[in-house]
């Protein structure tokens, strides 16, 4: 009969195990199937290309990162990703001080223009990011800061 | 002397040049920001789900809310909004909106007015009283508010409005008027308000109820006036209490002719 | 069931421009309540979107996406009269879709 230590200490180790195996979630959030749930805990631009197995990216006129110079509150910042060359893969949004550097990722296809804009939350001031990813590989990306304020009698 | 004296008035012109030409700056990109987010206002949700309580049957009694009489005869919605608060002869008061909201869910619908009132924001009831006032609003977008003073106590309360407004008190000794009593104040980087006359289209009185980017919640007038309440370290006012509906009279009425915004986008 | 999206999509050119409004909390699970815990994360995860049925772009989003989300993206080849469906699908397992017709 093993006692109440014992059967706590064999589960805290079952769970351990099953961590490592991948098959409980890293964190306690349940995941959409395919969610690229290890990429949206990267916290740099290195890290999140190593999570999405892509290569070193690089500077681009031909990427746009559109956004506001200043933003009155950090809950809702509006950001645009948008690029004129063909053969996009995918859009990404990044703020490169925030607890995880992904925002969103936005996978085309040619039905679609490669401009997409959406609003995020920043936590401060920071650079922000658009990422191309295209079908060739390549990994291009333009990038702008936000000052993020704080504004009125606070809050 | 007279040499240094004159290299550090030149010294603080330029410094104060600078400042000046910061803030320009900076105030344009609030400007721009602000302009960002005008389109695809998250308030549209509330005002769908407004809307949708509006027509629904509900309450005790079953019925919706379509013969509910903001001021301009059962049902109408459009335009009632710019006339609001007013005089109204079932109730023998000056009602505002939220206030009148809570007369047609209790007296058609049949739920309870008083328990409404107590309901913290946003939870219950409540969240549905912020849908309303987005639809509502919504229904007068683009027209210029017009309150009506022909009734005695709408003249009344719109002095009320204005002893209120003036009224100084709590532990920092504030009033409305101190932060909205003159042109050209701000704090950090808003601009306030001067409350006390037709501060322009889309301004103060006329920029509620409106989408708090800060919170993520629908403010209608009674919050806004509640916080403002919190701000000045007052106790907080009761819901649709006659002081509010007062101070709405005053800022409506100041503001005759301004272009109502609501629902807007705010920080 | 979540409250409805809304759903604008107007010709400009020959491309249609689609806005979209999500009602969705998108909790990042790094605030904390009133007695100090932390309140769970609740966001939106997977986004997608077709053109007459057929699928056109889909996304995936973290906890960092603004809160009642907005998202914009222009459509090729659309005209007027033409279907756009929007699907989200949270971390809960939560899922909505709602559709416009392109004006």
């Amino acid at each position: 009969m093993k006692t109440r230590r014992e059967m706590l200490q064999h589960g805290a180790a079952v769970a351990t195990l099953l961590m490592g195996a991948g098959l409980l979630p890293a964190t306690a959030r349940a995941q959409a199937t395919g969610y690229k749930a290890a990429a949206f805990e990267t916290k740099s631009m290195a890290e999140l290309m190593k999570a999405l197995g892509a290569g070193a990216p690089t500077e681009s006129k031909d990427v746009t990162i559109t956004g506001p110079d200043i933003a009155e509150n950090g809950a809702v910042v509006p950001l645009g990703a948008a690029t004129t060359l063909a053969g996009v893969k995918s859009l990404l949004i990044l703020v490169e001080k925030n607890p995880s550097i992904m925002t969103s990722m936005f996978e085309l296809t040619d039905a679609v223009e490669a401009a997409v804009n959406t609003r995020v939350k920043m936590g401060q001031s920071s650079n922000v990011y658009a990422v191309a990813m295209m079908n060739d590989g390549r990994v291009l990306y333009a990038q702008k800061e936000v000052k993020v304020t704080l504004g009125g009698c606070g809050g | 002397m007279k040499a240094w004296k004159a290299a550090s008035l030149l010294g603080a012109l330029a410094i104060a040049g600078a400042v000046g030409a910061q803030s320009k700056s900076t105030a344009d990109g609030i400007a721009e920001y602000r302009k960002m987010l005008e389109d695809g206002n998250p308030a549209e949700l509330f005002e769908a789900k407004g809307e949708n309580l509006w027509k629904t049957q509900r309450g005790p009694k079953n019925a919706s809310l379509e013969q509910c009489d903001l001021g301009k005869g059962p049902g109408v919605v459009k335009g009632a909004w710019v006339e609001l608060p007013r005089y109204f002869a079932d109730t023998k008061r000056v009602q505002d909106l939220e206030s009148r909201l809570l007369t047609c869910m209790e007296t058609l619908q049949g739920l309870n007015a008083a328990e409404i009132a107590k309901t913290p924001f946003g939870r219950g009831e409540q969240a549905n009283m912020e849908a309303l006032a987005a639809y509502v609003s919504a229904a007068s977008n683009g027209m210029r508010m017009n309150l009506p003073q022909a009734h005695r106590d709408e003249q009344v309360m719109y002095e009320l409005g204005k002893r209120a407004f003036f009224f100084r008190g709590g532990p920092m000794d504030f009033s409305c008027a101190s932060c909205h009593g003159e042109s050209g104040k701000r704090v950090r980087l808003q601009d306030l308000p001067d409350l006390t006359k037709n501060p322009g289209d889309g301004i103060g009185f006329a920029a509620w109820p409106a989408y708090r980017v800060s919170s993520g919640e629908l403010w209608s007038m009674q919050r806004r006036l509640n916080d403002c309440y919190r701000q000045q370290r007052f106790p907080y006012p009761g819901y649709a209490s006659d002081v509010t509906v007062a101070l709405g009279v005053y800022m409506g009425v100041n503001a005759k002719g301004a272009q109502s915004i609501a629902p807007a986008i705010k920080r | 069931m979540a409250d409805p999206m809304k759903i604008r999509a107007q010709m400009a050119g020959d491309k249609a421009t689609v806005r979209v409004l999500m009602a969705h909390e998108m909790e990042t699970g790094q605030r904390k309540d009133s007695a100090g815990k932390a309140i769970p994360a609740w966001y939106i995860q997977t986004v997608s979107a077709k053109h007459n049925d057929k699928p056109v772009m889909s996304a995936q989003w973290g906890p960092a996406v603004a809160k009642n989300p907005f998202l914009q993206f222009n459509l090729k080849g659309a005209k007027a009269g033409d279907k756009v469906s929007i699907t989200w699908v949270d971390n809960k397992g939560d899922t909505r879709t709602d559709e416009a017709v392109v004006s």
